[in-house]
């Protein structure tokens, strides 16, 4: 469901049901759906608007299962001062929201594909909810692989949640970070590096990608060679998102509103758009 | 046990090159294998061999004396290992330790020097080849440098 013009600008306080810790600066916030806001439903690479109160509103992609209502789940970086100001929340505290914003990945219309999963950082979590749901409707999917980068091991979420996917047969994941430190068994290396663990079909595969643009932008590269065309691939594109609607034109790129048009893009459609220097 | 020029054939690392070079390069091939935690090579010992990784998984790691090592690549199974042996003063750059049980084809690169200097045609496809390799890894390097997932980002 997307919000209507009419409500867009209503937030609706959610009470906090769990706060759990991902790394020292990423952190999963869980809100108990409002009585007011009990028809809330998302599609997999939608984003809310949070709303710490007295301190100010950030977009964030919805991170849960499309398909559980009991939760609305988001996971949080501390990049600026008013996601630093809600690592400090705990359950039964109070938030802000309003949404769900924005384009969503095509899931639902990719069954019959080999599904390519490229996250970069805080990336993951925005493509979180495809995983689930492609593991509640598997057998409408080929290969469905997860290629997963980070900064250091410390940095990487769910990753206890990611060993319990590794154990299925039917997921291909990959992880790598920049660099580690002693202890660290798994590879090291840019995100890039595991493309070519993985066999790619390009008949077949969809990539969805979620990163910063610079990762995607490799990554296209790569995977391009391999003979995966441009309108076989999505790519969410993060800008300053405020309003959430297409008016106050901060999110802007060329004649896209990534909050509107966006964040999920074809990137056939937005190729001239994506990696400018200037517009 | 597969001869060594068909096992070089099918590296990637390898792939395409003439049947005469290939038997020129196994001439000089050994096969290798490491435990899990063991030392393969250390920043500035002679450089004088270079691995075809077969199967497993070795770091390549930089040490300093405040912060201990950090491992800034991984490298597996269709990749290769070392390529100070090429350039002067043949010496390593960086430690190498295997994570994990590792098998390899290890390459004389003192005698591959040696015979790339007589026959120009195996010297190119040897540095076309590693030339490769290094351009890749200084790529990766300027994303590992622009710390693309750090807070700036």
């Amino acid at each position: 469901m997307k919000a209507s013009t009419k409500d867009v600008a209503m937030t609706i306080p959610h009470l906090v049901q769990r706060f759990t810790k991902e790394t020292h600066d990423t952190f999963t916030l869980e809100l108990e759906p409002s009585a007011v806001n009990a028809a809330f439903s998302f599609k997999s690479g939608q984003f809310n608007m949070l709303y710490l109160y007295g301190v100010g509103e950030v977009p964030i992609s919805i991170s849960g299962d499309p398909d559980d209502r009991s939760k609305i789940v988001h996971t949080v970086r501390a990049y600026g001062a008013v996601t630093s100001r809600m690592m400090a929340l705990k359950k039964e505290d109070w938030i802000g929201l309003r949404g769900p914003f924005g384009s969503h990945w095509p899931i639902e219309k990719l069954s019959g594909h080999d599904i390519l999963l490229g996250a970069g950082g805080i990336g993951f979590a925005p493509l979180r909810p495809v995983l689930y749901y492609i593991l509640s409707h598997r057998e409408k999917y080929g290969k469905v692989t997860l290629l997963y980068g980070e900064r250091t091991p410390g940095d990487l979420i769910y990753r206890s949640q990611i060993e319990k996917w590794r154990g299925r047969f039917d997921l291909e994941i990959y992880v790598t970070v920049d660099s580690a430190r002693g202890g660290w068994r798994g590879d090291v290396g840019v995100v890039t590096t595991l493309i070519p663990k993985t066999r790619i079909d390009p008949t077949k595969t969809v990539a969805l990608l979620c990163g910063p643009e610079i990762m995607m932008y490799y990554i296209i590269q790569e995977i391009s060679k391999e003979g995966v065309t441009d309108d076989r691939i999505y790519i969410s594109m993060e800008r300053n998102m405020q309003c959430g609607s297409g008016f106050c034109g901060h999110c802007q790129v060329g004649p896209k509103f990534v909050c509107k048009d966006g964040p999920v893009f074809l990137f056939k459609e937005v190729k001239h758009l994506f990696w400018k220097r200037e517009m | 046990m597969e001869k060594p020029e068909k096992i070089l054939a099918e590296h990637p690392f390898f792939e395409g090159l003439a049947p005469d070079l290939l038997k020129t390069i196994a001439s000089c091939s050994v096969k290798a294998n490491y435990k899990a935690g063991q030392v393969i090579y250390s920043e500035s010992d002679p450089a004088n061999q270079f691995l075809l990784i077969l199967a497993g998984k070795v770091a390549i790691e930089i040490f300093s004396a405040e912060r201990g090592s950090l491992t800034i690549k991984t490298v597996g199974s269709g990749e290769v290992l070392g390529w100070s042996w090429l350039f002067p003063p043949y010496r390593r750059s960086f430690d190498a330790r295997a994570l994990e049980k590792t098998s390899a084809i290890a390459l004389d690169g003192k005698v591959l020097r040696e015979k790339a200097a007589a026959d120009h045609r195996l010297g190119y496809e040897l540095l076309k080849r590693f030339s490769s390799v290094v351009v890749d890894r200084l790529k990766a390097t300027s994303l590992q440098l622009m710390d693309i997932y750090g807070k700036h980002a």
